[in-house]
C-alpha cells in the first residue's frame, strides 16, 4: 500500500517532466535542426527568463498570492540599471540601484497585499502599470545602451559549454526548489496557501512571510533584468511585456495551483521547459507568430483540462 | 396518527470508491409521516447515504425505492425534481441574495425573462408562514442567524415540493433555543406526512425528536428500529461502537497545582464586560454559553487571535503581552480553534505537516532548514500517541475522518511546552468512540499539570469533563459552579437571557 501510494506520488510529480521528455524526443526526432548543440543553447538561454522569474513565483502562487508586476519590474530594474552605469560609470552602483528598485517594488506589493489586506490580483495589476511607467520615465522611454566594464560578462560569460544565465537559473531552481520543501519557510509558505487562517493560529507568522515572498520576488525580478540588460547590452523600457503571462502560464502547467497551498519546483521546471521546448519549435518550424498565441493558450487550455480530469478520475 | 405506508427505501445500496467500500448492500425503508433517525460514527456511511439520496453519488449496486416507484438520480437536480432534499451542515444558500431569491433559486416566478418580484415574495412568504412567519422575504440571507438561515433552506425544500427531507446534523451550531425551534418545524413537516431523514451524533436529540432509528456501521447496515419505544440509549450506542461504551466521559478526580492561568478585567471584541477567571495546573475548565455568548472571542483574545483591548493575563506566573498567535503559543498556550475544516487543518497538507507546523520551527537547523528526523519521528511519535488512524504520516488529511482530523490538531501543541490548553467545540462532529479517546487526553494532559480550558455547546460533554463550570450570557461570565453543583438546570438558567434584557441576540 504504502510504495504503492509513494510510486503514485512519484508518477504524479514526474509526470510533466516526462511529458517534457516526450516532447523533447518528438521535437528532435521530426523538427529539423531542434537538437542542434546551438538551437538547444539558445532554447535554454531562452528558456532562463522565464525560468528565474518562475522560482518565486512559484513561492507567490503556492502561498495563495498572485504577482502581475513581475514583467514590469524586469523591464524597470533593467532601465534603471542601465541610467545608473551610463551616469555614473559603476558597474556595481548600477546593479545596487536596480536590485534596490526590484526589492523596493516587492515590498511594496508585499506590504499592501499582507498587511493592507488588498486582493493580490488588483495590488500588481496595479504595481504593474506603476512601475512600468517608471521604466518609461527613468529615460524618456528610449532604450539606455550599457557600456559599463565587465557588465557584458553577466549575460554572456560560458562555463562548462553553457551561457553563465543558463547555469544562474539552474542553480536558482535548486536552491529555491530547497527553500520550499525543506526549511520553514517553504512549509510555512504552503500552509498559508492551504490555510491562511488556520497558519495564523498555528503561529505561522502569516504577514511577515508573504511580506518576505514579495520582496524576493522584487529581487529575483530585478536580477533577471539585469541579466537581460546584460544580454542585451541595453536597459529597454519596454521589455518583458507579458512576462507575468508566460511565468504563470509555465507554472500552471505544470501543475502549480492557482488557488495555493500546492506547488513544487519540479513541476515549474516542468513547466518552463515545456513552455519553452513548444515556442523553439514553432520558430523552427516557421509557425507565423499570430499562430504561435494561439497554440501556447490552447497547450495551457488543454493542460488544466487534463490536470481536472486527472485529479477527478 | 402517522401512515405506515413505507415512502422510501433503500435497498441493497453499496457504493465504492476504489478499494474502499462506504456503503455495503444497505437496505431499510423510512415511512412516510415520520421522522427517522439516521446513526453512526463517523465514517459509517451516513454522507455517503445521503449524497446516494441526493443524487450526488450514483450507487455502485442497488437502488432506492420512491414511493413504490425504483428510481435513480444521475445528478442532485433530478432528485430534487423528485421531491428530494438534503440540507447539509454547510447551507447551500447564497449570501447576498435575498431570502425570497434563496428559497426560488433556479426556478424563480418570470415572466418573459423578467422576474416577477411582487410574486417571488408573495409565494416566498406563503412558504415561510410555514417555517418561519417573522423572515422577511426581501432580507438578505447574510443578515440572518444561523437558525434562520436553516429555515430559508427548509422553506427551499418546500419550494420544490420536497417529501422526503434529510438533516444532516442541523443542530451542532445552533443555540438551544433554535434547536427546539427547528424541532417544532421537523414535528410540523412529519405531520403533514413529510419522511424526514435526520442525521446525528446527539442520542439526547433522536429520543426526544425521533419516531424510528436506523444505524449504520462501516458502511454496513447494522439495526432499524421502527420505533423507539423501549429501545435504550445504551442499545444504539452498542449497535454504532460495535462494542461495549460504559461512561463516555470516564472523569475521575484528578490532584491540582499552582493557578497557570490567570486572566483579570479581560476586555475585547465581543466581550461586554471585563472577564476575571482563574486556571489551575491540572484543572479542566468548560465554559458554557449559547451561541453569540462570547466564548469563542474570550478564547480567541486570550490567544491573541484578536486583540486584547484591556486586562492582564499571566500564565505560569509570567505577564503574558499576545500581539500575535505566536506570542500566546511561546508562553505554552495552545488553541483548537471551533471550525476544524476552517481554521484547523491545512486540508491539502499530509499528516506530518498538520502535526509539526507548530513546533518544527525551534527544532529546526539554522536558517531555518528543517530537521528531517526530527519532522519523522515527532510525526510518528504523535500519531502513536494519540492513536491517530493514518494509513501513512504522509497522507492527506483531508482524507481522515472528524476525529482523527481533531486529534491531529490535538498533536500539533504537543510537541512544545504546553501550560494552557484552550479547546472551542473539540468534539464536534467527532463520534463516540473518538470522544472518549479525546477526553481521555485531555485527562492525561490535566494530570501532566496543563490547565485546561474547554468550550462546548454540547452540555453534556461540559458537565461531562469539566471540574468546574464557567457560563457566560451575553459577552460575559454570568455564573460559576462547582462540578458538584453543576446541573444542567442550573447551567441553563444562567446561560439563558433574562427576560429584562429583551429577547434575540
Amino acid at each position: 500500500m504504502r510504495t504503492r501510494a509513494a510510486r503514485m506520488e512519484l508518477l504524479q510529480r514526474a509526470g510533466m517532466l516526462l511529458v517534457f521528455a516526450l516532447l523533447a524526443l518528438a521535437c528532435s526526432l521530426f523538427v529539423p535542426s531542434f537538437a542542434s548543440s546551438d538551437n538547444l543553447e539558445a532554447l535554454l538561454l531562452s528558456v532562463s527568463t522565464v525560468g528565474f522569474v518562475a522560482c518565486t513565483m512559484l513561492f507567490c502562487l503556492a502561498s495563495g498570492n498572485f504577482d502581475l508586476s513581475v514583467g514590469s519590474i524586469v523591464a524597470c530594474a533593467g532601465v534603471v540599471g542601465a541610467v545608473v552605469m551610463r551616469d555614473t560609470g559603476s558597474t556595481a552602483l548600477g546593479v545596487l540601484a536596480a536590485l534596490a528598485v526590484g526589492l523596493t517594488a516587492g515590498l511594496v506589493n508585499g506590504w499592501v497585499v499582507a498587511f493592507a489586506r488588498i486582493n493580490p490580483l488588483i495590488t500588481t495589476l496595479a504595481t504593474m502599470q506603476i512601475v512600468r511607467g517608471a521604466a518609461y520615465i527613468a529615460n524618456d522611454g528610449k532604450s539606455v545602451a550599457i557600456g559599463a566594464p565587465g557588465f557584458d560578462a553577466l549575460g554572456s560569460e560560458r562555463l562548462l559549454g553553457f551561457p553563465l544565465p543558463v547555469w544562474m537559473c539552474a542553480f536558482a531552481m535548486v536552491a529555491f526548489g530547497f527553500v520550499l520543501a525543506r526549511t520553514t519557510f517553504g512549509r510555512s509558505t504552503l500552509a498559508i496557501g492551504g490555510n491562511l487562517e488556520a497558519a495564523r493560529l498555528a503561529g505561522i507568522r502569516v504577514e511577515r512571510i508573504q511580506l518576505a515572498i514579495f520582496g524576493l520576488q522584487g529581487l529575483v525580478c530585478a536580477f533577471t533584468g539585469l541579466v537581460l540588460a546584460s544580454r542585451m547590452t541595453s536597459g529597454q523600457p519596454m521589455s518583458s511585456q507579458g512576462l507575468e503571462l508566460e511565468v504563470i502560464s509555465a507554472c500552471v502547467l505544470g501543475g502549480v495551483s492557482l488557488s495555493g497551498g500546492v506547488g513544487s519546483m519540479l513541476a515549474v521546471v516542468a513547466g518552463v521547459l515545456i513552455l519553452g521546448t513548444v515556442q523553439n519549435a514553432m520558430s523552427l518550424l516557421n509557425v507565423d507568430s499570430f499562430w504561435q498565441y494561439v497554440a501556447r493558450g490552447s497547450i495551457l487550455l488543454a493542460a488544466v483540462l487534463f490536470d481536472r480530469w486527472r485529479t477527478r478520475a | 396518527m402517522p401512515p405506515t405506508e413505507l415512502h422510501l427505501r433503500f435497498q441493497g445500496v453499496s457504493k465504492a470508491f476504489g478499494a474502499v467500500r462506504a456503503l455495503e448492500d444497505v437496505t431499510f425503508g423510512v415511512r412516510a409521516g415520520s421522522v427517522h433517525a439516521l446513526l453512526g460514527e463517523n465514517g459509517a456511511g451516513k454522507s455517503t447515504l445521503l449524497k446516494v439520496l441526493s443524487g450526488a453519488h450514483v450507487p455502485s449496486h442497488g437502488a432506492l425505492v420512491l414511493g413504490g416507484a425504483q428510481r435513480s438520480f444521475a445528478s442532485p437536480a433530478e432528485a430534487f425534481a423528485a421531491g428530494i432534499a438534503v440540507i447539509y451542515q454547510e447551507l447551500q444558500l447564497v449570501p447576498e441574495m435575498t431570502v425570497a431569491e434563496n428559497v426560488f433559486l433556479g426556478h424563480m416566478p418570470a415572466r418573459f425573462g423578467l422576474i416577477d418580484r411582487a410574486e417571488l415574495h408573495r409565494q416566498a412568504r406563503t412558504l415561510l408562514e410555514r417555517v418561519a412567519p417573522e423572515i422577511e422575504p426581501a432580507r438578505r440571507v447574510a443578515s440572518l442567524s444561523l437558525g434562520e438561515r436553516q429555515m430559508v433552506e427548509i422553506a427551499k425544500a418546500l419550494s420544490r415540493g420536497a417529501r422526503v427531507i434529510a438533516f444532516d446534523e442541523p443542530t451542532s451550531s445552533l443555540s438551544a433555543r433554535e434547536t427546539d425551534r427547528l424541532f417544532t418545524v421537523i414535528r410540523a413537516l412529519r405531520d403533514d406526512g413529510c419522511c424526514v431523514l435526520y442525521v446525528t451524533h446527539r442520542l439526547d436529540e433522536v429520543f426526544a425528536l425521533c419516531d424510528a432509528a436506523t444505524v449504520l456501521r462501516d458502511g454496513r447496515h447494522v439495526k432499524s428500529h421502527a420505533s423507539l419505544a423501549g429501545v435504550s440509549r445504551d442499545e444504539i450506542v452498542r449497535a454504532m461502537v460495535g462494542r461495549e461504551l460504559t461512561d463516555v466521559y470516564a472523569w475521575s478526580a484528578r490532584p491540582r497545582g499552582a493557578l497557570v492561568l490567570e486572566v483579570e478585567g479581560l476586555a475585547g471584541p465581543g466581550l461586554a464586560a471585563p472577564i476575571t477567571l482563574a486556571v489551575a495546573r491540572g484543572e479542566i475548565v468548560g465554559v458554557f454559553g449559547l451561541v453569540g455568548a462570547g466564548r469563542t472571542e474570550l478564547l480567541r483574545v486570550l490567544f491573541g487571535a484578536a486583540r486584547r483591548t484591556a486586562g492582564r493575563v499571566r500564565v505560569a506566573g509570567r505577564e503574558l503581552d499576545v500581539r500575535s498567535p505566536r506570542d500566546a503559543i511561546a508562553a505554552g498556550v495552545a488553541l483548537c480553534p471551533e471550525d476544524r475544516r476552517k481554521e484547523g487543518i491545512f486540508p491539502l497538507l499530509s499528516v506530518l505537516e498538520n502535526l509539526n507546523v507548530s513546533a518544527r520551527h525551534v527544532h529546526a537547523r539554522s536558517c531555518g532548514v528543517l530537521d528531517g528526523r526530527w519532522e519523522r519521528e515527532n510525526a510518528r511519535a504523535q500519531t502513536e500517541r494519540l492513536a491517530i488512524k493514518a494509513a501513512s504520516p504522509a497522507q492527506p488529511i483531508a482524507t481522515l475522518s472528524g476525529g482523527n482530523q481533531q486529534k491531529v490538531v490535538f498533536g500539533r501543541w504537543l510537541a512544545g511546552t504546553l501550560e494552557v490548553l484552550l479547546l472551542d467545540e473539540p468534539t464536534r462532529g467527532v463520534d463516540v468512540g473518538a470522544r472518549s479517546e479525546i477526553y481521555a487526553i485531555l485527562y492525561e494532559l490535566a494530570r501532566r499539570g496543563v490547565g485546561v480550558l474547554l468550550v462546548s455547546s454540547d452540555l453534556p460533554e461540559v458537565l461531562g469533563v469539566s471540574d468546574r463550570v464557567l457560563v457566560m450570557r451575553r459577552g460575559a461570565l454570568s455564573g460559576e459552579l462547582a462540578r458538584a453543583e453543576a446541573t444542567q438546570e442550573r447551567v441553563l438558567e444562567l446561560a439563558l437571557p433574562r427576560a429584562a434584557e429583551g429577547a434575540g441576540r
